[in-house]
């Protein structure tokens, strides 16, 4: 069933969007919450688990250490307060993605709490996001989905369960009511998930790579008549896992909402799930009494305590915050500020940051990103970074340029070749015989045949409109097709009309 | 905490999967109120100065450090399981949950 919208400009001039989020981060260490098992994203199912994580019977839980120190760092960074004490919990629920029937959560004692993140919009605008906790959590295990309509829930005939991601160190990071973002809560919405996706990269306590599912956003949306103060009903949209699926999945919330509120409707509070494809939302569960996950203390945990002095060692390793980061990158390429701001609004700028310590200059690195990358990942609508293209790829293909084996726009194909799929830079070139034609003489030729083929321009050329070089360099560069350094051209003409530059 | 009603015992079956009759709602429901009951004495017996506990003893941080140590194979973990297929543990699709 496709739901009615409204449009994004007729919602905001009736409705006052209020936002909320709960962002779950996958921990990179090297084992699981509770358990010693390898925390590998990609292995054959089922190999990285042992009787702790399938939830047998009579097995404990141990706490790892590293995984509370990563969450009180995502804690410090996300300017929290971080508990004295603080304990896990059992919540309760019947499902195949965990074997134990409950899931080991914090729930009324989380790690972290009452912080607040400052959101840089694309025009420098700073909106703060206050943040009501983050609390530490374990992973479930994977569901897919067999039979019926592939993939989906619906028709499915049956599952399969691979629990080697049950047990992976969470943690959800969960704001207070986002308001006052108006129309520009989609923009807001991406900025804060990058950010914080930015945060726990630079902490290095997550691989935060969102198409892994390392970094996953569930979006809350509610909208209220202007001048009200009471929260309409929301809806949770679970999953949403890339940026620009954010910025969509609640600009299209946003608008559904207007257009059930529009016919007089309540907004039923229900999940909704993201489709990428169709960029809208359909109906999940209601909430019911099945959300009764009866939380009470696990019993085989004991409570964590922060220490002052631990809290405070932590916080000595904090690295650069991402803010003073941008600073000095800025500073250190030396960008102009509207450039740098193109670079981080385009998402780009680890990319440009990876590319520039693989050997490129900043210039080179902003060339081929903004110039090239940025424009293909908007045709093939996806992140940038979700491109695959390698910083070394970039390194080689500048290399080729600057010693002239071939021009920009033999490398803007060859990028294109490596993205397909058709093999190194290297590969490619040999493969499609591409290389500039620096040799002189068949220049030489191509140039008297241009000269021939087009009496008269000559004469413009030594009569001293320049310009008209132009005409016979096109002759050229078609004659070899494209493969002449159109510099070089240009110089054996002049050279050839006895004319100076 | 008010006493169990038949309700409560209804809503807690149902969240735990259980069958349970009409008799046996009866039932259950006075034979879970008298428990209930009888916990709720211990509360008596605590002052105020007693804290809430959720573990009897008075230990905090307990740690493993991130070391990685034994995994099963994939047969090893199936090998209790009713049904497999391909490395997975098959199951019944639920439809009612996300």
């Amino acid at each position: 069933m496709i739901d009615a919208t409204l449009s994004f400009e007729e919602a905001m001039e009736k409705y006052d969007p209020v936002l909320g989020f709960e962002v779950h981060v996958e921990l990179n260490t090297k084992t699981k919450m509770f358990s010693s098992a390898p925390n590998v994203f990609g292995d054959e199912p089922n190999t990285n688990v042992n009787e702790v994580d399938l939830g047998m019977p009579g097995v404990l839980p141990v706490v790892n250490r590293t995984a509370i120190e990563s969450s009180i760092k995502i804690g410090l960074a996300l300017n929290c307060k971080i508990a004295e004490t603080c304990r896990f919990a059992r919540k309760n629920y019947f499902y195949p993605d965990t074997p134990k029937n409950f899931q080991t959560s914090q729930y009324d004692e989380p790690i972290a709490y009452d912080g607040h993140l400052d959101i840089e919009l694309s025009d420098g605008t700073v909106f703060r996001v206050e943040i009501e906790r983050a609390h530490m959590e374990e992973d479930a295990g994977k569901l897919t989905h067999m039979g019926g309509a592939a993939g989906r829930i619906q028709g499915a005939d049956y599952s399969l369960v691979d629990y080697n991601r049950s047990g992976v160190p969470l943690v959800e990071i969960v704001t207070k009511p986002i308001q006052g973002a108006g129309s520009r809560a989609p923009e807001l919405a991406k900025a804060y998930v990058a950010a914080v996706r930015e945060i726990v990269k630079n902490l290095g306590v997550s691989d935060a790579k969102m198409e892994r599912g390392n970094v996953r956003c569930d979006a809350n949306v509610s909208l209220r008549p202007h001048g009200r103060e009471r929260f309409g009903i929301r809806s949770e949209t679970k999953n949403v896992n890339s940026l620009r699926a954010v910025e969509h999945a609640v600009r299209y919330e946003i608008q559904r909402h207007a257009a059930v509120l529009d016919s007089g409707e309540p907004v039923i509070q229900e999940t909704r799930h993201w489709h990428e494809d169709t960029r809208s939302t359909t109906s999940g569960r209601a909430k019911s009494d099945a959300d009764d996950y009866r939380y009470f203390p696990e019993p085989d945990l004991v409570p964590i305590v922060a220490s002052r002095e631990w809290v405070e060692e932590l916080r000595a390793t904090l690295p650069e915050p991402p803010a003073e980061r941008r600073k000095r990158l800025q500073a250190d390429w030396g960008y102009s500020d509207l450039e740098f701001r193109d670079v981080v609004n385009a998402g780009v700028m680890d990319e440009i940051e990876e590319t520039i310590a693989a050997g490129a200059t900043a210039t080179v690195a902003r060339k081929w990103w903004m110039g090239e990358i940025v424009g293909r990942a908007k045709n093939a609508d996806v992140d940038p970074g979700q491109l695959g293209v390698k910083a070394e790829t970039i390194v080689e293909l500048n290399k080729m340029v600057e010693a002239g084996k071939i021009n920009n726009k033999m490398a803007a194909e060859v990028l294109d070749g490596v993205l397909t799929g058709e093999g190194t830079p290297a590969e490619i070139v040999e493969k499609r015989g591409l290389a500039v034609v620096s040799d002189d003489g068949p220049l030489l030729e191509a140039i008297d045949a241009a000269l021939a083929a087009q009496p008269g321009v000559a004469d413009k050329i030594r009569g001293g409109k320049v310009q008209a070089i132009g005409a016979i360099v096109g002759g050229v560069m078609k004659a070899t097709r494209g493969q002449a350094d159109a510099n070089r051209v240009r110089e054996l003409i002049l050279e050839k009309l006895g004319v100076q530059a | 905490m008010a006493a169990i009603n038949r309700d409560d015992v209804a809503h807690l079956a149902r969240l735990a999967h259980i069958e349970m009759s009409a008799e046996e709602l009866d039932r259950m429901a006075g034979e879970l109120a008298v428990i209930v009951d009888s916990v709720k004495s211990v509360s008596e017996a605590a002052g105020d100065d007693v804290p809430a506990t959720s573990h009897p003893i008075p230990l905090t941080n307990v740690f493993r450090e991130d070391v990685v140590g034994h995994t099963f194979t994939a047969e090893q973990s199936l090998s209790g399981a009713p049904d497999a297929y391909e490395g997975r543990f098959k199951v019944p699709a639920i439809l009612d949950e996300d």
